[in-house]
């Protein structure tokens, strides 16, 4: 499952992706300790899967939250794909 | 004052906005005797609705407001549905807890989010062939992908702004007084498509709108330009998650033929119809969702 988290406002799209089929693979879940505002968790979903999410608190601004990870030029790596060694975390922005 | 003696300040202020409450039950159905009696508790932001199953099949419903109080709402509503059934609270083997208030639902064996309850709930009313269906509810926007057993592939819920929500519908059919059930069938008869107004925010199109009327548009060509915004802001969250047929709408704008029309043109596809009341898709998914986990208990007590 591909759990969109996020919002689409006047200012754009911002959602953050995580693919439950492969995140659900993870047994380390390095998104949670990675993020440096802590905006990862970790779940058992409506389907009795133990998955990563973003936290309730943090879905309305995570194009504010994130912008510590995401200068305007030479951005680097962000951490919570870096961590994320299945490859499940992907950002619209 | 005395120059004001006599005049009629304020006539009786109409909430256009306001929507027929109601419940219904199966009359034909039995429920003394069934095995499996489950129960779905959708607490929205705008509505709750309670939906009661007997062995999987829709046995009773209610729908109505959502109060202040989300506990009380779903009391309420739960006490409405049972109305005239002779069934008693004790007597329902699961509740289900879904949607914005789901936490709140005092009487819930558990709860389940309203992104898993719509889509099982679609594919119950729509038929498995379903695997896109947008929830435009109260305050929010759903737009989910499911498989044929009704399990959620890929969502999206738009929930920080009420463009493209039922709230918005509202404001509309308030500021140019007509009902809101009247809002759909009004913005069709107009004679040419008028372009639309702001999609990005309910408050700048709402200003849009009394700017249109000053300059002389009928209250049904605005209302025409504000379902197609709606329709409009709807298709940037489909494009997304992506629409694969068959489709199909749940939520109290399903109601809307203005917005689902227009919908259908910008998708070029035809949305599905359904016999059950859109309305109730969340809270009849959580019935189902009951269903599958007394059985599943049941299973493991033998």
């Amino acid at each position: 499952m591909k759990a969109n988290y996020g919002y689409l406002d006047g200012s754009g799209e911002f959602f953050i992706t995580i693919d439950t089929d492969l995140c659900i693979e993870c047994s380390h879940h390095g998104c949670v300790d990675a993020c440096p505002v802590g905006m990862f968790e970790i779940i058992v979903d409506d389907y009795d899967d133990k998955v990563a999410a973003i936290k309730e608190e943090h879905r309305k601004k995570v194009k504010y939250d994130c912008s510590a990870c995401k200068p305007v030029s030479d951005r680097p790596p962000l951490p919570c794909v870096e961590a994320c060694t299945p490859g499940a975390i992907t950002h619209s922005w | 004052m005395s120059r004001l003696k006599g005049i009629k300040m304020t006539e009786e202020k109409k909430e256009f906005w306001r929507w027929k409450e109601y419940n219904w039950h199966d009359e034909a159905k039995d429920w003394k005797g069934v095995e499996t009696i489950t129960a779905g508790v959708d607490v929205g932001s705008v509505s709750s609705q309670v939906v009661i199953m007997l062995d999987g099949e829709l046995y009773a419903y209610s729908n109505m407001r959502t109060g202040s109080d989300s506990p009380d709402s779903a009391r309420k509503a739960m006490s409405w549905a049972l109305e005239d059934t002779g069934m008693t609270l004790d007597d329902i083997h699961y509740i289900v807890g879904t949607g914005y208030g789901r936490v709140n639902v005092p009487f819930s064996n558990r709860a389940i989010t309203e992104i898993a309850c719509h889509a099982r709930g679609g594919n119950m009313m729509y038929g498995s062939t379903v695997r896109t269906i947008l929830d435009m509810g109260g305050q929010d926007c759903k737009a989910i992908r499911c498989d044929e057993r009704g399990k959620v592939s890929n969502f999206l819920m738009n929930d920080k702004c009420a463009a493209g929500t039922g709230r918005g519908m509202e404001v509309f059919a308030d500021l140019l007084a007509v009902s809101i059930e009247d809002v759909g069938e009004q913005s069709l008869d107009v004679e040419e498509e008028p372009p639309p107004v702001s999609s990005t925010c309910v408050v700048f199109a709402k200003s849009e709108a009394t700017s249109l009327l000053r300059e002389g548009w009928s209250k049904k060509k605005v209302l025409a330009a504000y379902c197609s915004a709606m329709a409009h802001r709807v298709v940037t969250l489909l494009e997304r998650v992506g629409v694969e047929k068959d489709f199909a709408i749940t939520g109290g704008i399903a109601k809307n033929i203005g917005v689902i029309k227009r919908l259908e043109k910008e998708l070029n596809l035809t949305s599905l119809k359904s016999n059950y009341d859109t309305q109730i898709a969340g809270a009849l998914g959580a019935a189902l969702f009951g269903k599958t986990l007394i059985e599943k208990q049941r299973m493991k007590a033998k």
